[in-house]
């Protein structure tokens, strides 16, 4: 399959979550509180695919694939699209476009800076995800990428932060997440297939 | 003098809604028009189906606000004997058994006993109560409640003078509330007010909602409702009132102490640690509103805690 077919491909798996909710809200299924049924859906998926994202290098590790690899980026992009949507939805819903009200919640409360400071780490890999970037960036495209671990233990914890008694969710995700990183330690694969598009030993 | 039936008759036997309800309906209608495109839920089974319908007469104090959807006020609660999500309690609160049903009445009072359900009831001239509901979580919810003033039924076991603070406790039988095998809240549930909080004339017990008996997963057979707290003071499922000297260690305070007082009075200046009070979202709408003091019944309440620091005591 052509490179390209099989990233649109990829783009059309990782937009459903999205779509399934926008009919969900077209068809009135999300429940009394669509607004919230918002965050918790873009917020969900955000940290998903942001697990999901650090999840293939091992795969790749484990397996010997390369396609985990491929798209490994995709799902990082996706996971801070959903990120920005679920700011949005915060931004225009919860807080009226308000942005001094936004502004006082976010800096106010420890859960919601928590999850702004996760996006904002998000923000210069997002933008630094194209392949004319990881050329020009050389081997600090790699060490600037590695901006997602903070990022996705600050997501976890901003997770865990929204809960008021029930933390089995979130636990779950913070185990998947340690695993993640745990694996991480000892340097059981080479780093140079860690790269995407070309290999770097380092 | 109103009677409270208990569904003991047969759905199918049961008589159409009083046409007091009518009133209602209109009400309804208009609302249902307004958000019909954000709650289709609306046009799901009828909720309150099988039910038996209670007749009631006009109370004080209602709010005279568009009431919140039958399908949003039966199927978005917070009763975690059922199940932490807000869909649990409608899917699960089935196992429940309201009937037969009966209260422990301890503590300092002349009358300390065990009294069946229709004890309790007998004589009580049910009432209709348009509330606000505010949850700590930011939502709310206008509510009509049948029900009666808890100082009817507190006077009953008259409270001594040590009666200081009553204490409520929720039936505790995982059997029946299939969330206490899960150690989330320290069962049971227990929710206490001090005695004027609890004589005031807002302060009622619901024994139902939009003109029918309490649905299990609003707490059945009888709960309190005290409208100018956070929705968690509500407590559902009553089995235990007792008369104390010392203000009981309830349940979210036990939890969580930092985050939920044992006042709990909605209160816009104060927020949650982790939340903003200022603002809500009534349930149906899709902007937030703003929180008032004492959720709008400050003129009722705000005598209660003259001289109280309500930022120490939230
Ligand atoms: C990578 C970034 C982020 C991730 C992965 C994320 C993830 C989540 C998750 C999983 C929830 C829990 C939903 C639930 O209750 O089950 C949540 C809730 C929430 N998040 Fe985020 N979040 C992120 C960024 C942000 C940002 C930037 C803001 C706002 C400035 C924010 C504000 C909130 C708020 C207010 C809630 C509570 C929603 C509610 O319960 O109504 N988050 N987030």
């Amino acid at each position: 399959m052509p490179a390209s077919l099989w990233r649109i491909g990829v783009w059309g798996l990782l937009i459903l979550p999205a779509l399934w909710t926008i009919i969900g809200l077209q068809r009135g299924s999300l429940g009394p509180d669509p607004v919230e049924a918002l965050m918790i859906a873009s917020g969900i998926w955000a940290l998903r695919l942001l697990l999901l994202t650090l999840a293939m290098t091992p795969l790749q590790g484990l397996s010997g694939w390369v396609w985990p690899l491929t798209i490994r980026r995709q799902l990082g992009l996706a996971a801070f699209f959903y990120a920005l949507g679920h700011l949005l939805v915060f931004a225009v819903f919860d807080q009226n476009l308000d942005p001094a009200a936004a502004w006082r919640e976010i800096v106010e409360h420890k859960a919601v800076w928590l999850g702004m400071l996760a996006l904002a780490l998000l923000l210069p890999l997002a933008i630094t995800s194209t392949r004319g970037w990881i050329r020009r960036l050389g081997p600090n495209w790699k060490r600037l990428h590695r901006l997602i671990y903070p990022a996705a233990i600050l997501a976890a914890i901003h997770f865990g932060f929204q809960v008021k008694a029930d933390l089995r969710e979130p636990l779950i995700y913070g185990a998947i997440l340690t695993v993640l990183l745990v694996v991480r330690l000892p340097r059981g694969w080479q780093r140079g297939s860690r790269t995407p598009g070309h290999t770097t030993i380092s | 003098m109103a009677r409270l039936h208990l569904p003991l008759i047969p759905s199918g036997e049961i008589t159409p809604e009083p046409v007091y309800l009518n009133r209602r309906r209109f009400m309804q209608v208009g609302t249902a028009a307004v958000l019909a495109p954000l709650l289709p839920s609306a046009q799901a089974a009828d909720p309150l189906a099988g039910l038996a319908p209670l007749s009631s007469r006009p109370g004080p104090f209602g709010a005279n606000e568009p009431l919140t959807d039958i399908a949003a006020v039966t199927g978005y609660n917070n009763f975690y004997e059922f199940g932490t999500s807000k869909t649990d309690p409608a899917e699960n609160a089935h196992t429940l058994r309201p009937h037969p049903w009966s209260v422990t009445v301890t503590g300092a009072c002349a009358k300390p006993a065990n009294y069946t359900l229709e004890d309790l009831l007998k004589g009580q001239a049910l009432e209709d109560r348009v509330y606000r509901l505010r949850c700590v979580e930011g939502w709310s919810m206008v509510i009509p409640w049948v029900g009666f003033p808890l100082s009817s039924l507190l006077g009953r076991f008259q409270p001594t003078r040590n009666a200081k603070y009553v204490t409520f406790t929720t039936l505790y039988d995982p059997e029946q509330m299939p969330g206490q095998r899960r150690s989330v809240l320290p069962w049971p549930y227990v929710e206490g007010l001090r005695m004027d909080e609890a004589m005031h004339p807002l302060t009622i017990i619901a024994v139902g909602l939009y003109g029918r008996v309490l649905p299990n997963q609003n707490g059945a057979p009888l709960r309190l409702v005290v409208p100018w707290k956070y929705g968690f003071k509500s407590i559902k499922s009553i089995v235990r009132i007792s008369f104390d000297e010392t203000a009981p260690t309830t349940t979210w305070n036990r939890a969580a102490p930092k985050e939920y007082g044992f006042y709990a009075n909605v209160n816009p200046a104060v927020d949650h640690p982790r939340w903003s009070q200022k603002r809500e979202r009534r349930i149906g709408e899709l902007f937030r509103r703003d929180t008032l003091p004492f959720n709008g019944y400050a003129e009722a309440v705000a005598s209660l805690y003259q001289g109280l620091d309500l930022k120490r005591n939230f």
